[in-house]
């Protein structure tokens, strides 16, 4: 249980990803299941298309029509809660947010973790953006094999003894 | 004698947010810190906030103290600012003893706030006085100020956002983080930190905690073991774990001493951390001129702190004599701010807590 563990159910994941349909095109996944004050992923989002709402503890709602997963939420949430996926035939595109040091570079081969952060899989990463605008929470675009859409969430931290 | 309108003491998140609002409505202040550079805990919070906008929220909070103490700038003819200074004493003719290299000097305020945060608290357990057991704030002060690990494998006790966020910030610095044990039945932070750490390969263990730390000279293990629902530990469940650090994150404490040699009546509300200070809407202690804002009043996130403190500013200025532009206006809309980060379930203590408050003034 995530109350107990950190860990969210499948279910609880599933139910906030958009349709396989929606997902030929690249759309963030929100998971924040919890209320709690915060709602920069509404402020942030250049097409109106995350709604928190007057009550900045209530969670966010998002319209799957109007996200063109562009990633700014990404790394605007504090709590690197957002995901952006892409089904790209036999491949899922990700967007994923990254705080660590060294980043990965565009072409490595990087080990996938799932939210237990278990290995899963291997994927590969296409694309670092680390600017100013990131503002420290790097942008990795990474692919993973088709199968992992419901369990890949982030990217091994490069081992701690080198 | 050196004198100041109003002495704020304690440069954090409440206490510069105070020092703005006074400024700008003229007053002459000063700011006492006992620590090198102003900005309180700020200094080593090297995530983003929460909150909304209006709190510079997704900004980190290195980021948020130098804003606050670029919004001083301005009125520099009117601030003084003493960092590396203690202050020792308080009379209640509101003369502040201070320390600073070791010489005492004496400032006569006409006015004075006290945002001095809050204190970890420390947690018994067979060996916690090895080298090694930290507290969470000190470890984060090692990593995040000094840029020195504090070792090489940790283990966390406490789930709240404190411990949450250190473990994550301990990975970042390339420190193995064992486990993270958590004496209630669920994570006491927001689940988005646990996941953060999880899903980087960190147990959270729930009903757990830490029976000893094993060593001679330094840690070198710590026995873990379940708790029962009288959250006493289960002979026969005990884990040991390889790790030379423990780092401690059960909660604070409001620092209320300095604010209690003024007199100030003091209660213990547990919703908000111990022995707090009763105080009225604008932020007034049992005392008059003297104001109390921030982790001392009531322990909560930082935004809260920034909050509290523009509001006790405009209430300490206004109280001085000094003009205020539409500061009915401007207070509301604040409070309005604070009403939102309470709103949710993480804010349901500190609202308590506050009621409580409230009945007892």
């Amino acid at each position: 249980m995530i109350e107990q563990d950190g860990i969210a159910s499948e279910n609880m994941v599933k139910a906030e990803f958009p349709t396989q349909e929606e997902l030929e095109r690249p759309k963030a996944v929100i998971e924040c299941y919890k209320r709690i004050p915060c709602n920069p992923c509404e402020t942030s989002c250049p097409f109106d298309a995350i709604t928190v709402g007057e009550d900045i503890n209530d969670r966010p709602v998002i319209d799957f029509d109007k996200c063109t997963g562009c990633g700014i939420c990404v790394f605007n949430c504090p709590g690197l809660a957002i995901t952006v996926f892409q089904i790209n035939d036999d491949e899922v595109l990700m967007k994923i947010p990254y705080e660590f040091h060294p980043l990965p570079e565009e072409g490595d081969d990087v080990h996938v973790v799932n939210r237990a952060g278990e290995r899963i899989t291997k994927g590969r990463v296409h694309k670092v953006q680390a600017g100013r605008r990131q503002n420290k929470t790097a942008l990795i675009h990474l692919s993973v094999p088709a199968d992992y859409l419901y369990d890949a969430i982030t990217i091994e931290v490069i081992p701690f003894e080198e | 004698m050196v004198t100041s309108e109003c002495v704020i003491v304690g440069g954090g998140p409440a206490g510069l947010s105070a020092a703005k609002e006074l400024l700008e409505a003229g007053a002459r202040v000063t700011i006492i810190d006992r620590n090198e550079r102003l900005g309180g805990q700020l200094i080593k919070q090297t995530h983003m906030f929460f909150g909304s906008e209006k709190q510079y929220a997704s900004h980190r909070g290195i980021d948020i103290l130098e804003y606050l103490v670029n919004d001083l700038a301005p009125y520099g003819d009117r601030l003084e600012i003493r960092t590396g200074t203690t202050v020792a004493a308080i009379y209640q003719d509101k003369v502040l003893g201070c320390l600073k290299d070791e010489k005492y000097f004496k400032i006569k305020a006409e006015s004075v706030i006290i945002a001095t945060g809050a204190s970890e608290k420390a947690l018994p357990f067979e060996n916690n006085d090895l080298p090694g057991v930290y507290a969470a704030g000190a470890v984060q002060t090692l990593m995040n100020e000094y840029g020195i690990k504090p070792g090489q494998k940790v283990l966390m006790v406490g789930s709240g956002n404190i411990g949450l966020i250190v473990g994550y910030q301990l990975l970042q610095a390339g420190i193995e983080v064992k486990a993270l044990v958590e004496a209630a039945d669920r994570i006491g932070g927001y689940l988005v930190h646990a996941s953060k750490i999880r899903r980087l390969g960190v147990p959270v263990l729930p009903k757990t905690s830490i029976k000893r730390a094993i060593g001679e000279d330094a840690v070198e293990a710590a026995e873990i073991w379940s708790l029962d629902e009288n959250w006493q530990g289960i002979p026969g469940t005990e884990k040991k774990l390889d790790v030379d650090t423990i780092c401690i994150a059960v909660g604070l404490s409001p620092l209320t001493e300095l604010l209690q040699q003024t007199g100030v009546r003091v209660e213990y509300v547990r919703e908000l951390g111990g022995n707090v200070p009763l105080l009225d809407e604008g932020y007034r202690t049992t005392v008059d001129k003297v104001y109390a804002c921030g982790d001392v009043a009531n322990i909560e996130e930082a935004s809260s702190a920034m909050v509290e403190g523009r509001i006790t500013g405009i209430h300490a200025a206004r109280d001085l004599g000094h003009e205020v532009e539409n500061a009915g206006f401007r207070i509301k809309a604040l409070q309005h701010e604070l009403y939102d980060l309470r709103g949710g379930p993480p804010g349901e203590k500190v609202r308590q807590g506050i009621k409580k408050r409230e009945v007892l003034a």
